[in-house]
């Protein structure tokens, strides 16, 4: 059993405590969720659970924490992961083996385990966690799903009492997500241990169910309750947790959630038929989609074909993209979805000229791309990676922003200094001009660099992932910013495995499967569509679940419906 | 990826060995060749690593890149240490068999072209070797080994863990390195060299800082997983000595010794016909 | 109660990877030919200076046997000691800086700069040549001149990069006791 009590604790290296006033109690074989927004404080508490506080992570603290009545202050890291098992974010860093066995068998070495009792209890977790097939695959192998499992393998084979998972839902596709959530419950309901999730996306935890709802907010526990309660309260949203899509559906359309609904999940909600009346009547009230017209092509790719060389005469040569076309027109904003290696990235890797083609043509504006080198192109077509930290290389904002300018050569510093000055008014970044890039928060960081890119002016900019791992705040703050952008006549291209996102602000999106193009359309079409979402990976939307529930056969038509009326009520920018 | 020390997976008495015994007779006979220039014996090791190269049933078209890089830079170190001291093996030998005039009053002798054939021969002597090992030891496999022969677990895990984060760490230059060229980065002949070294550390400022972060990351989930905590550690890649591996590191051994026996025997490490 | 042993092991394992992949991939052109610009020696020098000489001591090690070991031309075990010597002295100023609590100023890229070449000396200039000559009996002029050439070229090559890693990761870590919730 897990007790805080009156538990808070502060860093060394801050002024203010990061918990405050915890009291929690989990017992033996409860499921928990975690929830809550970035800086809530939801990492320090799995820390303080799992022991690298106070073991690596020093700090003061208030109240008592105790594990199976035992004060995890009292005890060292190793005696504490013996009964807690942490499945941490950040797989690359997990997963620590030069192969999956080795990794699955990584504590068990640690403790000396001799042959044969070694490799019998790796053959053994690794059926578990249905990795058997791939025991002598290195991790640069395997998909994140496998990862994921791996890690979840070499926690497993320890037969600790408590599982904790660090947002794992943040770097997989949609699938391979609602894979994992199966995958937890099953150990859980096998084990009998008690598992806590730690995630801010809830709609795809409540895949499966779990027993209670931890909210946290600014260090605090603001609500500790099950999941058909919370559901029933404003208080997610106040928060700034995303609340299921159906739900907010629901409220939309003036139904009022009650916990007896069982709105936890669209399996098992109760909704009378007065209440789907009203759905229905919401959706009917709503002016159909304006169909966009007389659009003109910015880029346009044809039979793009790029092929993987292997140095080795013994592996295979990759062909990453297959006979692609694709087509971008001017000051849309177009998502390109898909799963981990089916050729998104490769495709805007190729157009930005990082990767040289096998075969094809690639037109912007009437030039022809292969003529030009990797920094011409940078003049048209601006890339931005996914971490900010994968880019920034300068200490001050100014001069981070100023690079590319810089290097281009043949601009007087006067007429920079004016370009990087009116960049950064335009990024929401003229007050912390003269600040140093460290001190600035992770999504403040986010807009350096896109500024940094927007400065040399391109046509077009591609963004890898711009909120993977974001809260909704964040996420919000970065889309709004970037639809701003988009406003302002810059064409965006968004590769994601948000599907919110998509729905939310791509016009049209390009789906890749196995290096194709299988299809291109509105986010609502697509997600509707079970062949192409079985195709890439994708997730059906739950709004299309309650639009069948609630006998209204349009589903795109309510999906699109769903996200005009969100646009349109509120957009909920806030201000940095 | 597993393949960048060019690990190649056939069944052969030499795969068969451990890790462990591999590594053991590399550095034996690694030693053996470096201590002595004894001719005979130097004309008895590449024979015997040529035999050993064909019972591992590695060819020599799986190797030829790296065979190729070896055999170019033992003709420049050759060429070069002819140029600067070409009656180096006048003063080895302590005899003079002058063949014909050199520059500055030298002369080419029997004993310089004497001295090379050794060089040449230590190298045919040792890239065999290093070859068998690099391609029938699995990368997994040597950290194991590296405990097993007595260096601190610890230590040999942090070689480990070089051999997995190499890929990761490659994949991410290469990417963060295209970003940054996008951005106006110059690496190549077109700028001078300072400026090329102030573009290539622009590319390792954000992989030096996310390796610090990684760092930190990678320690606590090792120490989480109880890394550490005893004062040995088991292998999962570690497999016991057969019979077959005793008898090779013997006969590594034996060919150390009568290296040694070689030097201390007559006194000198070199060998020549002429004393 | 920190244990400081694991997050060394892991540097040094990181650090080797990283020395290897600059060692190994990153090619700059140079105007000599076969000289090869080595810029592996400026992440050595702060590695070094940021975690002390042991772990400098087996990146140095560790990460050039690994590139000996891939080019497959044998493990020329003078220059792995001599990366490995200069690790060791750079390790051994680590103190001078105070990298981690975020201070790199003038009088720090000063320090740096004479340690670099004093390390690069002993390196290139005394241990490499002294090994070769011992280990491969070769010629004392032939080596020492390698050993200049490749003592020079590092110590240019370390004082730009690593000079400028050491600046930038000083200047991105949060400084002392001034984190403060926004």
């Amino acid at each position: 059993m897990i007790e805080f009590k009156n538990f808070g604790f502060k860093y060394n290296a801050q002024v203010d405590y990061t918990l405050r006033d915890i009291n929690l109690k989990i017992n033996p074989g409860e499921k928990v969720l975690i929830a809550g927004p970035s800086g809530c404080g939801k990492s320090t508490l799995i820390h303080c659970l799992n022991g690298l506080i106070p073991f690596a992570l020093e700090g003061e603290r208030e109240g008592t924490l105790k594990v199976d009545g035992k004060d995890t202050w009292d005890m060292s890291i190793f005696e504490l992961s013996k009964k807690v098992g942490t499945v941490l974010q950040d797989q690359d860093s997990q997963f620590i083996g030069l192969t999956v066995a080795e990794d699955l068998a990584f504590a068990l070495e640690n403790d000396a385990v001799e042959e044969p009792e070694l490799h019998d209890r790796v053959a053994e977790i690794s059926e578990v966690v249905n990795i058997n097939t791939h025991l002598l695959h290195s991790p640069q192998e395997l998909s994140g799903g496998q990862k994921q499992r791996v890690s979840l393998g070499g926690v497993l084979i320890e037969d600790v009492d408590v599982l904790l998972f660090d947002e794992p839902l943040a770097n997989l596709d949609p699938e391979t997500g609602k894979k994992a959530i199966e995958l937890i419950d099953e150990i859980h309901k096998k084990t009998g241990d008690t598992v806590i999730i730690v995630e801010h996306r809830l709609e795809d935890v409540l895949w499966r169910p779990v027993d209670r709802i931890i909210l946290m907010e600014k260090g605090r526990i603001t609500a500790d309750t099950t999941p058909d309660e919370l559901l029933s309260t404003e208080v997610l949203k106040r928060a700034g947790v995303r609340e299921p899509l159906y739900v907010t559906a629901l409220k939309y359309a003036g139904v009022e959630i009650t916990p007896e609904m069982k709105a936890s999940s669209l399996d098992t909600i109760i909704l009378t038929d007065e209440q789907k009346q009203k759905v229905r009547d919401w959706f009917k009230a709503g002016p159909l989609a304006e169909k966009k017209s007389d659009e003109e092509e910015i880029l346009t790719v044809r039979d793009l074909n790029f092929t993987y060389r292997s140095d080795r005469s013994d592996a295979e040569d990759h062909q990453a993209l297959i006979d692609v076309d694709f087509d971008l027109y001017k000051g849309e904003m177009m998502a390109i979805v898909g799963r981990n290696g089916a050729g998104k990235s490769t495709f805007s890797k190729v157009v930005c000229g990082f990767e040289m083609p096998d075969t094809g043509t690639m037109i912007m504006d009437g030039m022809d791309l292969s003529t030009l080198s990797i920094k011409e192109r940078a003049d048209h077509i601006g890339y931005i990676m996914q971490n900010p930290n994968q880019m920034i290389s300068k200490t001050m904002i100014f001069d981070e922003v100023a690079m590319g300018l810089r290097n281009r050569g043949g601009i007087t510093e006067e007429k920079i200094t004016e370009r990087v000055n009116h960049t950064l008014q335009i990024c929401g970044l003229w007050p912390f001009r003269n600040w140093p890039i460290s001190a600035l928060s992770y999504g403040q960081k986010k807009r350096v660099t896109i500024a940094a890119i927007m400065s040399m002016e391109p046509e077009i900019m591609i963004l890898d992932e711009p909120t993977a791992g974001q809260d909704y705040r964040h996420y919000t703050e970065i889309m709004e910013f970037l639809k701003e952008l988009n406003e302002r006549g810059t064409t965006v291209v968004l590769i994601t495995h948000d599907m919110h996102l998509m729905l939310e602000y791509a016009e049209r999106s390009v789906v890749f499967s196995d290096g194709r193009i299988i299809a291109c359309d509105t986010a609502a079409n697509i997600l509707t569509n079970d062949d192409i979402i079985k195709r890439a990976s994708l997730k059906e939307t739950s709004l299309y679940g309650l639009a069948k529930l609630c006998g209204i056969d349009e589903g795109q038509e309510f999906v699109s419906r769903f996200i005009r009326y969100e646009r349109g009520n509120e957009r909920h920018a806030e201000p940095l | 990826m597993q393949n960048l020390f060019n690990y190649i997976s056939r069944k052969s008495p030499i795969h068969e060995l451990t890790g462990a015994t591999k590594l053991v007779c590399l550095l034996l006979w690694t030693f053996a060749v470096m201590i002595t220039y004894d001719t005979r014996i130097l004309i008895a090791l590449p024979v015997i690593a040529f035999i050993l190269f064909g019972i591992s049933k590695i060819k020599l078209s799986d190797v030829k890149f790296m065979i190729g890089f070896t055999l170019v830079f033992m003709v420049l170190n050759n060429i070069l240490v002819f140029l600067f001291s070409p009656e180096h093996g006048v003063g080895l030998y302590g005899t003079c068999h002058q063949l014909l005039p050199l520059w500055g009053g030298k002369y080419l002798t029997a004993e310089q072209l004497w001295y090379h054939l050794n060089l040449v021969l230590k190298y045919l002597s040792s890239i065999p070797v290093i070859l068998l090992f690099v391609c029938t030891t699995q990368p997994s496999e040597f950290a194991a080994s590296l405990n097993k022969i007595g260096v601190k677990y610890s230590v040999a895990y942090s070689v480990s863990l070089a051999l997995r984060y190499i890929p990761d760490i490659q994949k991410e230059y290469n990417d963060i390195s295209k970003a940054q060229q996008a951005r106006g980065i110059e690496m190549s002949r077109k700028v001078s060299l300072v400026k090329r070294l102030k573009s290539a550390s622009t590319i390792l400022i954000p992989l030096i800082i996310m390796s610090m972060d990684k760092i930190e990351t990678i320690s606590n989930a090792m120490e989480l997983r109880g890394f550490g905590k005893n004062k040995k550690r088991t292998w999962y890649m570690a497999r016991p000595f057969t019979k077959r591996d005793i008898l090779s590191m013997v006969f590594c051994a034996l060919l150390l010794a009568l290296s040694i026996w070689s030097n201390v025997s007559r006194g000198t490490r070199f060998w020549s016909p002429w004393m | 109660m920190k244990n400081n042993a694991v997050k060394s092991i892991v540097a040094i394992g990181i650090g080797a990877a990283l020395f290897f992949v600059c060692g190994r991939f990153i090619a700059i052109p140079c105007p000599i030919p076969n000289v090869t610009i080595n810029i592996q020696y400026g992440v050595l020098a702060f590695m070094s200076a940021a975690f002390g000489p042991i772990v400098g001591l087996l990146i140095g090690l560790i990460g050039h046997a690994l590139i000996d070991f891939s080019w497959g031309w044998g493990v020329w075990w003078s220059w792995v000691f001599s990366s490995a010597i200069f690790g060791f002295v750079m390790g051994c100023t680590k103190k001078l800086y105070g990298l981690n609590d975020g201070e790199f100023g003038t009088k720090q890229i000063v320090r740096f700069n004479v340690s670099q070449l004093i390390g690069h000396i002993i390196a290139w200039g005394i241990a490499a040549p002294a090994l070769d000559i011992l280990i491969y009996a070769e010629p004392a002029s032939k080596v020492f001149l390698q050993g200049i050439v490749a003592g020079v070229s590092n110590i240019v090559t370390t004082a730009i990069v690593g000079t400028i890693l050491c600046v930038a990761y000083a200047a991105a870590r949060p400084k002392k006791g001034s984190l403060k919730e926004e």
